[in-house]
């Protein structure tokens, strides 16, 4: 009973169509068309509500053309809020599925469906989950961290947002017109090529990262220009927060890494557009040079999410410690080696792709060494603590979760590097279990630890801490309910992306994953839940000082929300704790003598050419030629009509800047 | 430790009260810097894949047999001489003179379409006789290299054109002087990488 | 788990987590308490890596409880420092104690990667039980297809698809490829794996140790039919495989000539056990080159014409010749076609073999020391046998 399976041709090209046809539709989806119908019951209510409340003015002048890194911040965090909702519902896709498929069931999603999902969890989980949290943190705090007033490059800012957001909304609208990529997370060819993935889906995957990368690029450069150049005086480099640092090695490694992803991203679609032969089995042709060049970018990349949240545990440990850093030297230190040595482990994701066991051994012990660095990191946390005086919020339990996750992930991780290991448990379950034991343990933990720690200061209330409990709680038991079995299930020989399964024995595992996905949608539930109730109870939970846990650093100095222009006055910093150091020797907030602030002004350029953007994407995937060539000209035309703007700059007068001091003066006099 | 650097009683002021507003464009330089590195890592992928697939010609035509040059020397000579050109260019900036500089820009630009003109007439001819990007990875390798940079070349004499209009219309203000010191290391930046082409790809490839 | 088979047997025994291996293997943990002795190298190795990972990650979780404990708000008695946030000693030892157990685990690394290098051939078949030198491994040919996987076994002259029988405690060499895409061949109970790729060859030494029923499959995801790449695995008796050899010839579906090779690569998932006579010698080799289909260019022939500098202008119109699945997966177009627009303008015959010479194998029991020279004549095994040079077939 072999049925044979000859993937579809590629439809012919209409001239004003392209590849897009009626049949780009998913009507013979069940699922799709019932989730369809959702977003779109909820997308028009949203539309219609903002209309009724004449929200859309608003939004626009205020949201979507701002340049003010907070707001732009927390657009990447809602950004990344959405995608998390779609990553994670993939997530519980694919976990029913391989519970579900057993002794000859199919499951209920089909090879196409199945290899779709487990495709859009990697990418979105990776390039609009986490890339848009760090993004947003980062864009968040560290000018408020350096004493700034905004980052070097406002309008590229928001441009970089609305890249990135063109780019996950190409990715959303493969969803309903056409397909995603079937090629796993990282697209190897020649699977990937033309001749093995003819359809649409790789191009969605190509031209969505594309769109997307463009953007992270553009914030990297911005964020290490602010860097280097805002900070307010007196902060040398070996004054900076630790946060701002890990921030700086992060966006070092992004612009020091993105280019290779869209380099490599490029000659694929060279390959699958132009004919050329870079990556095919044909004239030359080396798909394993593929494998090198996107893992030469891929690893950098899990150091690029997790270095800014160890920058985040260490200003939660030393703040709810009470205690200064222990070894904010060798922290920095650190932080740089593993920025370098990141560049030098690639390979062993392919340990088992048949280079010589000298070759391997290299990779596996530069790996190895990388634990070297982390590990003293862990330790200074650890000696943050030593005689501290720990507060248990919110923000210091994710640190401590995240401590006792991350070493097992860690361990695992170390345990991966050894090429012998690697060659029984390479793309294993066990691999699935370490690699979410450190997002999850490490950048989710810390995401979740920056949101609560920071919320007050971005929203002026701090979180509803019973539901914070709750959500902390499904998350930890959840995670390991989930990926425990994981871990078992590797070691049993069990490979990853499976959408059926022979042996029953396989089953309870499986249904324990399951069950631990589900706890961990009750934290997801929860988390939510805390968000709608702190803002309903926003007035009882109200925080006026602008710095509710006895902070260190500056963003604690100003108000919460701070105010457009972050500091009235720079502050001068003579400390590496510099609101520490302030409050300890008894600063006096000066309330009067306001000058003029340069701001920069909102535009609506970023959008409109990242909108711009996102219908060039659109039209290259479905090879819709004349809209290519229309949008790309208008992407250039509008890039050079916005150069004709030379009025990018305004002041916010002393009188107005008065005001709201003089406001926050009072408010202050009322809560002292 | 460091907290008691300094000792409680002394003075400290914690604001800046006299506060200069930051030049616009202060750290316009430092940023294009940083693009242009990242730019250069894209290139490097590029040398890279050239290194690895250079030699695979798939049973057709290898750099011998295809490069003449005679005429990529030329080409070479009209890039160089743009940025000859370019430097003029910036000299008559800094003397304040804006006719100046938009006559070495435009003898600049020129240049830059010479070259442009040659690569093209290459490229027409290499896909005339059969050997497209399509014919092997090193065909492959090549057409992207060169053609990337030529691109840049492209979206550069686009720049400069921009340039020389706002030039004319608002003069040798900051904002147009840190424009044109930007377009300069986008074009220096580019005859190095050039000259990276050259050596690599044509010398290395004829001699070899 | 039979941890003094193991070469790492001598600390494990100390370890505590040893206690819970047997447990776990219960659980059907074949990484750790497979059916070969490669496999449980690495198995063990595992463990062994884990064991010292622990040595420090297990004080750090401790200290991480205690010291939040301790040092909670409410507990007024202990020290609170605010200020104190150096110590050099410290800094000393949170970076030598990880920098030593890396060094420790880096040593191990080196040699266990060099040891279990997949390519090496195999010195032993067991603790304790080295190959005899006239012991030749057995080959085995593998191919990865959508999505199936094709034995063939040059020695013995038959084929099968996705079932793979072995003769228990024989040295076994697989040469591997693929036709389409990546794939990763791998036994877990036998050996670990290693990526099978188009135009490429890999090679994994392996021996069982056991007989019985094993499963095998694609750990490396190679499209729609990917989930149901599983083949059994039968580590046989000699007897008993070498009845397994007569009844496949006997119940062959056919020969496995060219033709029959074409037909099979076609895309087909959940395909059945499929027994071939194998009597062409030179299809794997033709697989890996790529020249199955007539009129193609083998890959080393290109090769070799590329490292001469290429076929010159005049080369550049055979671009057929060298057009493999360019434009269409491999399978999807009608070979027939193919042959008879095309000639074998440059096809040497016959396909010159991808196959090169392994290295010498090493033992592991040399680490131990007991590769030091005994008193009195030693048995000839592998690793004493002068080095013989496997001729290119």
């Amino acid at each position: 009973m072999s049925d044979a399976i000859i993937p579809h041709p590629a439809p012919p090209t209409h001239p004003i169509f392209g590849k897009l046809s009626i049949d780009a539709i998913p009507l013979h989806e069940p699922i799709l068309v019932v989730t369809f119908i959702v977003v779109a019951i909820g997308g028009i209510a949203i539309l219609a509500l903002l209309t009724k409340y004449r929200l859309w003015g608003y939004l626009w002048k205020e949201w979507f053309t701002t340049v003010d890194h907070k707001r732009i911040g927390i657009m990447y965090m809602i950004l990344g809020l959405i995608m998390f909702l779609r990553g994670f519902a993939d997530a519980i896709m694919m976990r029913l599925q391989q519970v579900m498929a057993f002794g000859g069931s199919e499951g209920y999603l089909n090879a196409h469906h199945y290899d779709q999902v487990f495709t859009a969890h990697g990418v979105i989980m990776i390039f609009f989950v986490a890339m848009p949290f760090i993004t947003g943190l980062m864009n968040y705090i560290v000018p408020l961290q350096i004493g700034a007033r905004d980052v070097s490059f406002p309008f590229l800012n928001n441009f970089s947002f609305w890249m990135t957001s063109a780019g996950a909304a190409l990715t959303m609208i493969s969803l309903f017109v056409g397909e995603y990529a079937q090629t796993g997370w990282l697209a190897y060819p020649p699977l990937s090529g033309i001749a093995y993935s003819p359809n649409v889906g790789v191009d969605y995957y190509i031209w969505g990262l594309q769109i997307a990368g463009v953007g992270t690029t553009l914030s990297g450069i911005n964020l290490i220009v602010t860097i280097l150049k805002l900070r307010a005086p007196g902060m040398g480099l070996m004054k900076m927060p630790v946060f701002t640092w890990t921030s700086l090695c992060s966006n070092i490694l992004i612009v020091a890494s993105f280019p290779i992803l869209t380099a490599t991203l490029a000659l694929l679609s060279l390959d699958r557009y132009a004919g050329t032969n870079f990556f095919t089995n044909d004239l030359g042709g080396s798909p394993m040079m593929y494998v090198n060049l996107i893992w030469i970018w891929g690893h950098p990349e899990v150091y690029i999410l997790i270095l800014p949240l160890f920058g985040v545990f260490s200003e939660v440990t030393s703040t709810f410690s009470g205690k200064r850093l222990f070894g904010y030297t060798s922290m920095v230190y650190a932080t740089v080696c593993i920025t370098i040595l990141s560049y030098i482990v690639w390979l062993h994701h392919f340990f088992t792709m048949g280079s010589g066991a000298s070759v391997n051994s290299f990779f596996g012990i530069t790996t190895m060494v990388i634990s070297i660095p982390t590990g003293a990191k862990l330790f200074n946390w650890l000696f943050t603590m030593y005689r501290g005086r720990i507060r248990y919020e919110l923000p210091m339990m994710w640190t401590i979760a995240f401590m006792l996750t991350f070493v097992i992930g860690g361990m695992t991780g170390v345990l991966l590097a050894v090429p012998p290991a690697d060659f029984v448990l390479h793309n294993s379950l066990f691999l699935i279990a370490h690699f979410h034991n450190v997002i999850i343990g490490g950048v989710l933990f810390g995401l979740f630890a920056a949101i609560n720690y920071w919320w007050p200061k971005a929203f002026g209330f701090k979180l509803d801490v019973f539901w914070g409990k709750i959500s902390f709680w499904c998350w930890v038991v959840g995670f390991w309910v989930a990926f425990a079995p994981l871990y078992v299930l590797g070691l049993m020989g069990v490979t990853r992306r499976m959408r059926v399964f022979d042996d029953p024995s396989l089953q309870i595992w499986f249904a324990i994953a399951g069950v631990g996905a589900l706890i961990i949608a009750a934290g997801i539930g929860a988390m939510l839940v805390q968000f709608a109730v702190s803002i309903w109870r926003r007035k009882e939970l109200r925080e006026e000082s602008g710095d509710p846990w006895d902070g260190r650093t500056l963003e604690w100095a100003t108000s919460s929300p701070p105010p457009d222009y972050n500091f009235a006055f720079t502050p001068v910093i003579h400390d590496l704790d510099a609101w520490y150091d302030m409050k300890k020797r008894g600063h006096q907030r000066p309330i009067g003598g306001y000058r003029d602030i340069h701001m920069p002004s909102n535009t609506g350029a970023g959008i409109i050419l990242s909108g711009i953007c996102l219908v060039l994407g659109f039209a290259l995937v479905w090879h819709i030629w004349w809209l290519v060539a229309a949008s790309f000209v208008a992407v250039i035309a509008g890039a050079i009509v916005h150069t004709f703007n030379y009025q990018r700059d305004f002041d916010i007068p002393a009188a107005t800047v008065a005001a709201v001091e003089d406001a926050r003066t009072r408010q202050l006099a009322a809560g002292a | 430790m460091s907290a008691n650097s300094l000792t409680a009683d002394e003075p400290v002021s914690f604001y800046q009260l006299d506060e200069q507003a930051h030049p616009e464009g202060h750290s316009t330089m430092l940023g294009f810097w940083i693009y242009l590195m990242s730019d250069c890592l894209i290139f490097a992928i590029l040398f890279a894949c050239y290194a690895v697939l250079g030699g695979s010609y798939a049973a057709g035509p290898a750099p011998k047999d295809l490069f003449d040059l005679k005429l990529i020397a030329l080409n070479t000579a009209m890039l160089l001489f743009s940025s000859i050109t370019y430097g003029f260019a910036v000299l008559q900036m800094q003397q304040g003179k804006v006719k100046g500089v938009q006559l070495w820009l435009a003898v600049t630009g020129l240049f830059g379409l010479a070259f442009l003109g040659i690569e093209l007439y290459e490229f027409h001819h290499l896909i005339e006789i059969g050997a497209t990007p399509q014919r092997s990875a090193f065909l492959s390798a090549f057409f992207t290299l060169v053609g990337t940079h030529g691109l840049h070349v492209t979206f550069g004499i686009i720049w400069l054109a921009t340039l020389m209009v706002q030039l004319s219309k608002h003069g040798l203000i900051a904002a147009n002087k840190r424009r044109v010191m930007c377009l300069s290391m986008f074009w220096h930046f580019l005859d190095v990488v050039w000259i990276g082409v050259f050596t690599f790809v044509y010398l290395m490839g004829v001699l070899r | 788990m039979p941890a003094d088979h193991s070469r790492f047997s001598a600390p494990m025994r100390l370890l505590p987590l040893l206690a819970a291996t047997p447990l776990l293997s219960g659980c059907g943990m074949v990484v750790l308490d497979p059916a070969g002795d490669v496999a449980r190298q690495q198995g063990n190795l595992i463990v062994l890596s884990t064991a010292l990972m622990l040595l420090i990650i297990v004080p750090v979780m401790a200290l991480t409880i205690f010291f939040a404990w301790k040092y909670r708000a409410s507990n007024r008695d202990a020290t609170y420092k605010p200020d104190w946030d150096h110590s050099t000693q410290l800094e000393l030892v949170i970076w030598s104690a990880p920098l030593l157990i890396i060094i420790c685990l880096g040593a191990v690394t080196w040699v266990a990667t060099h040891l279990l290098d997949p390519y090496r051939p195999l010195a032993r078949t067991g603790p304790g039980k080295p190959v005899a030198a006239e012991v030749k491994p057995l080959d085995v040919q593998v191919v990865a297809l959508d999505w199936k996987w094709l034995f063939i076994y040059p020695e013995q002259g038959v084929a099968t698809v996705n079932e793979l029988a072995v003769p228990v405690d024989r040295p076994l060499r697989f040469r591997i490829s693929s036709s389409s895409v990546m794939n990763s061949f791998y036994v877990p109970a036998l050996a670990g794996q290693i990526y099978a790729m188009p135009g490429m060859e890999t090679k994994l030494h392996g021996v069982f140790d056991k007989t019985g029923e094993f499963t095998g499959f694609s750990a490396n995801y190679s499209g729609w039919g990917f989930s149901n790449m599983r083949f059994g695995v039968r580590s046989l008796s000699p007897a008993e495989f070498d009845q397994w050899v007569v009844a496949t010839r006997a119940s062959a579906e056919g020969d496995l000539d060219r033709n029959a090779y074409l037909k099979l690569e076609t895309p087909s998932q959940k395909e059945p056990v499929r027994r071939f006579v194998a009597s062409d010698p030179q299809l794997f080799d033709a697989v890996v080159n790529m020249c199955v289909e007539p009129g193609k260019m083998c890959m080393h022939d290109m090769m070799s014409l590329d490292a001469a500098g290429g076929a010159g202008i005049a080369g550049i119109g055979n671009v057929r010749q060298v057009t493999y699945d360019k434009f269409a997966a491999r399978g999807t177009v009608d070979a027939a076609r193919w042959s008879m627009r095309y000639v074998a303008a440059w096809c040497s015959a016959p396909v010159m073999s991808n196959d090169r010479p392994d290295a010498k194998p090493v033992s592991p029991e040399k680490l131990k020391g007991e590769g030091l020279p005994l008193p009195g004549k030693p048995a000839r095994t592998a690793l004493n046998a002068p080095a013989v040079t496997p001729p290119l077939s």
